[in-house]
Parts: structure tokens; sequence; C-alpha cells
């Protein structure tokens, strides 16, 4: 099946949902796109079963007003839907779709505006494949959509906000928290003190998470990482070490017994659909690592092509939503042919500062690395270890996509999410190369692992072209 | 300053690496460069089939010397001879595929026709709509992955300097020498040989020279592991399809069905309108594929000339500057002719003939 529209904004968390309510508010024909069943993203997630007795926080409140003005708006909602192809077509982009059920289709879209927010990265450490060992944002939306903690007792560990969120929620939702540790410093926090400040209502919710941490009696272990997860079937102990301001671990570790590990290393933006799209990528640690370049209303350097929130630079959902719809604003007036809204007033963008700040408080450290040992598996899709892509890096494979070759790291179901930006890192740290100097594989569609029977349906075998017979 | 290369090979694929070694082996100094990696072009991302039953009558004495080379590099490049089905599934495609198999083994393939029955005993996993087939169990395959790796490690062995992420900007010829502008210094050597793949027009043209090389925008894909569904490489008449399943179970699927981009702009991009045939005349082969999953879709460029024979020989017009590429079938038969290559270089007689760079590209297409 095969559709066409003005806008196609792809993904429905606060950027790409503030987008398509501004282009849909001037009449444009909109479809919003996004795997999950409902808009809202990571951070305005949907709940997906409703507990009687559990307050609303100002995320879910966000997200039902996303949902109900979205509701209320001229766009078209399309969820359960993965986009595993992008392709540059005569006046504008065609998205090709995998919908519900597995079906195939394509969007043909004049102009479209990338919100891919942003996926998480965990350094491989110490058996950190085995089961009850989570992402800390993965965690998050789990408890965002199922309303249950991951465990009966569990550690979270991480830097910036996320750990303490995550840890704060384990505990409103009933669960036990057996440690919280941060390889952030309180001196690191400390530091943020002006921007929190400007923030007050941000600072007290912090001070509210902190405050309930420390209620129910749960150490906060400053400038720690978790260095190890300790169970062969499931896990039974955390290992958290001292670590310096490189995140390198300094000392012995202290074990923690646990049943669950929600343990993350910072945010990486989703860049894969624009660079698949044809979109160069630069590389910018401020933002998130390796990005591309958008304007402030989005604009890319292919035209017709947009991108805003997380999946341009990490800033938090209150910017993402702000620049979605200064984004769709722009979009819809190429469309019109007419003259771009002004710029918004230049003032002190508090929430843009604050999203920074934050995001610098979760930016992976270097030392990180020393987390990795050389029996620590990488590509958990292939299995293999430090060591084996270590032995390959020395042996010449200096690039990932060399690195690829030799040993099939990142060539997996995963398609490189898990392992290639620390894979990356290593061949930094063996090469002597300077940070972002080693760029991660061009994406190749799909996307996603992509059912077969959905893209060889529909097709005829007499409609087989037979080419000119190959020269003899 | 440092003393001159005796020949820098431009470009690190399969062409330019085996002709590197033989050069090496007869006493040259040698560098490599390419601007990527090695073996990162067309040598490292096609399908790897080595199949007789697709290669050029008039280069199939050539291929079967590709095949004893590949096979003697052995697991070090993921060599299997599982032989291989040339399948038709229409009254035409048996036509066809009768004229053209009989003329490649004429030319020496050891191809034979066999019945459908017979490939269904062979290969249950194959779909029942077959109506004639062929096999050559000559036929297999290498893993295209690790020709990088393979020459990397063969190329240090024979003490080959090697500089990747260095392309060459610009080329000043002048009587016996060679300097070579790159992004790391200049590079002089008293020999030159361009095995720049798609990439060689813009190499020759820095010469003077202007070759008439085209690209086509191959795309292959591969599924996630699969259970096991056939052994062989497997062909269609029409040439619209190669498949073989490796050892890990992944399928990979081919067939020179054409993607997007030309190689002055990148890479080129998968085209989801050749996407979708190809992979559903995978279905149509082996109908179990159809519970599979996509795992990714890529491109390489296959450079050609008009009349579709290599070019391989001494560049006309420009002392000791020589070409190699644009191969059909240059994967399968690249190894070969890099050792011809050298021999020419190195005043050798090569066993057999090659193919002169400045003939006239009329005709023959």
């Amino acid at each position: 099946m095969s559709a066409e529209t003005d806008i196609a904004v792809l993904g429905a968390g606060p950027a790409g949902g503030a987008a398509a309510l501004a282009a849909a508010a001037g009449g444009a024909r909109v479809v919003l796109i996004d795997e999950q069943a409902h808009p809202g993203g990571q951070v305005w997630r949907k709940k997906d079963v409703d507990l009687p007795g559990l307050a609303e926080t100002p995320e879910t409140c966000a997200g039902a007003r996303l949902r109900g003005d979205l509701e209320a708006s001229g766009a078209t909602f399309l969820g359960g839907t993965r986009l595993w192809h992008i392709e540059r077509v005569e006046g504008g982009w065609r998205l090709h779709l995998l919908t519900r059920g597995d079906r195939a289709e394509t969007l043909t879209a004049r102009a479209a505006i990338l919100a891919p927010g942003a996926r998480e990265f965990v350094q491989p450490f110490a058996g950190w494949t085995t089961p009850g060992v989570y992402g800390l944002a993965g965690a998050t939306a789990l408890m965002k959509s199922q309303g249950c903690p991951p465990g009966r007792r569990s550690v979270v560990a991480g830097g910036g906000p996320l750990a303490l969120f995550a840890a704060a929620e384990i505990l409103r939702l009933g669960g036990e928290v057996a440690a919280v540790a941060t390889p952030n410093g309180r001196g690191d926090w400390l530091r943020c003190a002006p921007i929190l400040a400007a923030n007050p209502a941000l600072a007290r919710r912090g001070a509210e998470l902190i405050a309930r941490i420390r209620r129910a009696g749960v150490p906060i272990l400053w400038r720690h990482v978790v260095t190890r997860a300790e169970g062969d079937r499931a896990l039974i102990r955390v290992h958290a070490a001292p670590c310096g301001a490189e995140w390198a671990p300094t000392g012995a570790a202290r074990a923690f017994d646990a049943d669950a590990l929600c343990v993350g290393h910072g945010l990486i933006p989703n860049v894969d659909v624009a660079v698949l799209a044809g979109l160069p990528r630069v590389y910018d640690a401020d933002r998130g690592g390796w990005v591309v370049e958008a304007g402030p209303d989005g604009r890319t350097a292919l035209e017709g092509l947009f991108l805003c929130g997380d999946g341009a630079a990490l800033r938090g959902a209150e910017t993402a939503a702000r620049a979605g719809a200064g984004t769709g604003q722009a979009a819809l007036a190429d469309l019109r042919g007419t003259p771009a809204p002004p710029p918004a007033p230049r003032r002190p963008d508090l929430r843009a500062r604050f999203g920074r700040a934050m995001t610098a408080l979760a930016r992976p450290r270097p030392g990180l690395l020393r987390l990795t040992r050389p029996n620590t598996v990488v590509c958990r899709c292939e299995s293999l270890t430090r060591a084996t892509l270590d032995a390959a890096i020395d042996a010449g494979a200096a690039g990932l996509d060399a690195l690829k070759s030799a040993t099939r790291c990142g060539m997996g179901p995963c398609g490189g999410r898990y392992c290639l930006t620390a894979a990356a890192r290593l061949i930094e740290d063996r090469t002597g190369a300077a940070e972002g100097t080693v760029p991660p594989p061009v994406p190749r569609p799909p996307l996603f692992p992509l059912p077969v029977a959905a893209v060889a349906a529909g097709f005829d075998y007499d409609d087989l072209p037979i080419p000119a017979p190959a020269p003899l | 300053m440092t003393r001159p290369w005796d020949i820098a090979v431009v470009g690190g694929g399969i062409m330019g690496c085996a002709t590197a070694l033989g050069l090496a082996e007869g006493g040259m100094r040698v560098v490599v460069l390419d601007k990527g990696d090695l073996c990162q072009g067309a040598s490292g991302v096609n399908a790897g089939t080595l199949s007789l039953q697709i290669k050029r009558v008039s280069l199939m004495d050539y291929a079967l010397r590709g095949h004893e080379l590949w096979e003697a590099m052995g697991d070090a490049v993921g060599f299997r001879k599982t032989g291989g089905y040339t399948l038709a599934f229409t009254p035409r495609e048996a036509a066809l595929l009768e004229e053209r198999q009989t003329l490649k083994r004429a030319a020496g393939a050891p191809i034979t026709f066999v019945s459908p029955k017979a490939v269904w005993a062979a290969e249950p996993g194959i779909a029942d709509s077959v109506v004639a087939a062929s096999y050559c169990p000559e036929d297999g395959y290498a893993n295209s992955s690790l020709t990088g790796a393979y020459y990397r490690a063969r190329l240090t062995e024979a003490g080959i300097a090697v500089r990747v992420r260095c392309p060459v900007e610009g080329v000043e010829a002048s009587a016996g020498s060679f300097a070579l502008a790159t992004p790391d210094g200049p590079v002089r050597a008293a020999r030159l040989l361009l095995a720049g793949g798609a990439w060689l027009a813009p190499l020759a043209a820095m010469l003077g020279v202007d070759l008439p090389v085209r690209a086509r925008v191959n795309t292959v894909s591969v599924t996630e592991a699969m259970p096991a569904l056939f052994s062989t490489v497997i062909g269609h008449a029409t040439g619209l399809l190669t498949m073989k399943q490796k050892p890990n179970g992944t399928v990979l699927i081919g067939g020179g069905w054409q993607g997007r981009g030309t190689p002055d702009a990148g890479r080129g991009q998968v085209s989801a309108d050749t996407l979708a045939p190809n992979v559903a005349l995978a279905c149509h082969a082996v109908p179990a594929l159809q519970d599979a999953r996509l795992l990714r879709s890529w491109t390489g460029f296959e450079a050609n000339v008009p009349d579709f024979y290599p070019l391989a020989g001494a560049l006309g017009g420009v002392e000791g500057a020589y070409v190699l590429g644009c191969v059909r079938g240059g994967f399968t038969i690249g190894p070969y002719l890099g050792r011809l290559m050298a021999d020419l270089i190195l005043g050798r007689a090569p066993e057999r003939p090659l193919f002169d760079p400045n003939r006239s590209f009329e005709g023959d297409t």
C-alpha cells in the first residue's frame, strides 16, 4: 500500500509531537509515525496499565496533554509503525514503513521531519549481558509503561539526573533499591548550581528525588561505577567501585545483593535515518557524539528534510518540544512558499542550558573503557570479546568498516547499535586516535530486522524483468 | 629524500593487492595506497559468489584458474566449494539456460544439466516450480568481508608498505618516475599501477588518459541466521539471483539488482524498488525464506567498460604506468589477473594474454 501526504513526522515524542501539531495547525496534511502504540516518546510515555493510586508526574501530564492535542488536531497518527528505509524522490521523500501486522507500506511526503530521539549507551562491563541487567533508560520506560519496578531489589547506576529519577521511581512503585551509584561527584552537581537556581522547579524536583532516596535509607555512592554484574543465569550481586573524574575505577569494589541492575552511560542521538537519507555526520560531544547538522528551525542540508529534538542535540524534552514546534512551522512555511516565521526573540534559554548541563553530567568519559576487560563481550550478537576486537585492531583494522569485515562486530540483528560506539572507542584507544575520529559505519537498510515476507509481498513472478543477456 | 618505490599501486582491492604480492615476490619494493581501507570497495562488499555458471565464456579459462587460487586461500577467506545449481522456472528461462550453459560447458566449465527431480533430491528446500536446472560441482563462494584482513596480513608478510585513508590527489609523471600527491605527503615511485576499481577514471585522468569506465550499483542483502535451508550456491537462469547460506545460517542474496548513486558521490544507495523483486525472487527459489528477516542490504560499485572486457596492461602514452580493473566477475578472476599483471610489469611473459587498455571500446556490448 502506498499513500501521500504533505508532511511526514517520524517520532512522536516531545519534538515530533510538537512539530506535527504546529504543521497541522497550519492546515497541512500531516502523518505522525511512531513505533509505540501512542504518542509521547520515551519521556512522555503513556502508561499501558492504569494503576489506581499512582500519582501523576509532570511527564505523565505533559504526555496526556500532547496526546489530547494531537487527537484534536488534524494530524493522522500511525502507531506501531517503524521506518526501514528512506529515499529521496521527485518532489519529496519516500518513507518505507512496516506497519502493525507486519505490512510493508510506503508514504511519500513533500517534507519529512525527523524527530528520532536518542538511544541508550552502555559501556560493556563484566557480566553486562546477565539476565536482570537493564539499560537505565530502558528500565525507566518499563516503569512508565508497566508501572512495576524492574526487580525486587535493584541497583541503579549512571550519570546525570536519570539515575536519581529511576531510583526514586523504583521506590515509588514499591521496589527496593540496594544502592545508587553515580560517576558524578557532588562537585559536578555543585558546579550546576547556577543553572539549577535559574530553573527552580526542576531543581526542587531533583531535591525531592534525592530526599526520597535518602528517606528510604538507600546509599548514594558518588563517583562510583558498576564494575561487575555477578550471576550465572540471573543476576545475584552487583559490584560498584569508586572512580576518578574520567570515570575509570580506582579502588576496591563493594558488593550489593540485587536481582536487577539499571545501568546506563549516557544517551546517543539516533542519527541513522538522517544519515541514511544522505546527511553527513560530525562529532560533537556536547550534542551527544556523532550528530547531524540542523539549523535552529530544523532545516538540514537536504531540501525538504528536517531534524529536531534529542536526535539533533541532547537537550531534554522541554527543549525538544520547543524545537519541534519551530521545525513544524518552518516545514509548513517551505511547503507554502511563505517566509518562515521570525525566529523566537533571543532570550536566555534556561531550559536549553539546563538540558545541556544535564547532558554534560551524563556524557560518557574515557575512563569507562577500563570497565571492558579482555574477556568482556563487546558485540553480544556475535559474542565477540574485547580481546578478539583488540587483536583485529592490532592487525590493522583501524576503522569500524574494517573491524566489521574482519570480525563481524556489529553485523548481527542489532545492526551495531549496542556495540559500535564502544568499538569505536576501542579503536581510538588502541591506535592513539583522538575521541570522535572513528566514525560509525554508514547505516544500511533495513534499519531493523525486516520480515522478508513483507518486502516480497505483492511480487508477481510474471512481472520479473528479463534483463538484456549478459555478454558471453 | 627517501628512495622512490619501485612501484606504487593505487587501490587496495583484490586487483591491487594480488598484483602487489606478485611484484614483491619478483623483488620489487611496493607501496599500496588506498583512499579508504583495503578491500572496502567492490572487493569486500560483493556477494562472494564463485560460480563458473555466471562467468563470461571468453573469460572461462581465467575463471577456472581463479577458482584454484581461491581454493588455495581456503579458510582465511571463508572459501567453500559447495557446488551450485542454476534454476529455470519457465520454458523461456529453460531455453536461455540451455543456450548459455552449453556454451560455458564448451569453454571448459564442468557444467551438466540436471532434472528438477535431481535438484529436489539434493536440495529439498528448492521450490517445486523448477522446470530445468544446471549444476556445476566447482561452484562455491568465499567471504568477501574477509578479503581485507586476508590481504592486509599477506601484504605485511611480504614487506609491502600499505597506506590507507590516503587518497591520491594528483600525479606528476616525469621521465621514469611518478610523484603522487597525498594528504600524507608526496609518494615517489618508478612505476605506477592504477587499480582503483570504480574510481579508475578520475585516476587515469590525472595522467591525461580518458578511460570510459562506468559503474553498476549492485545490491546484496543478508538475512538473520536461519535453520539449514540449502547447501549449494543457487542461481537463476536470467542471472538475476545468486544465493548461498553461510555456515552461521545467514543467507546472502545477490543478483546484480541496481541501487542508485555514483562512485564520485560516495556510497551507493539501496533502492526499495529493486530490493523487493530481488528478495521476492529469492523466496520464489527457496520458499522457506519467507520466514526469514532481512538484516541488511547494501550496494557495491562494479566497474566496467563498454565491451565488458578487463582493462589490464600498460597505459598507452605514459611510460611506466599500468592499469588493472573493470573485470567482469572480478572477485573470482581478480587474484589470477593480479598474477598475470605482476608478470607483465616484471618483464616476464604472462601465461595468458592480458587486455590492452588502449583498445577501441566500440561494439561487443
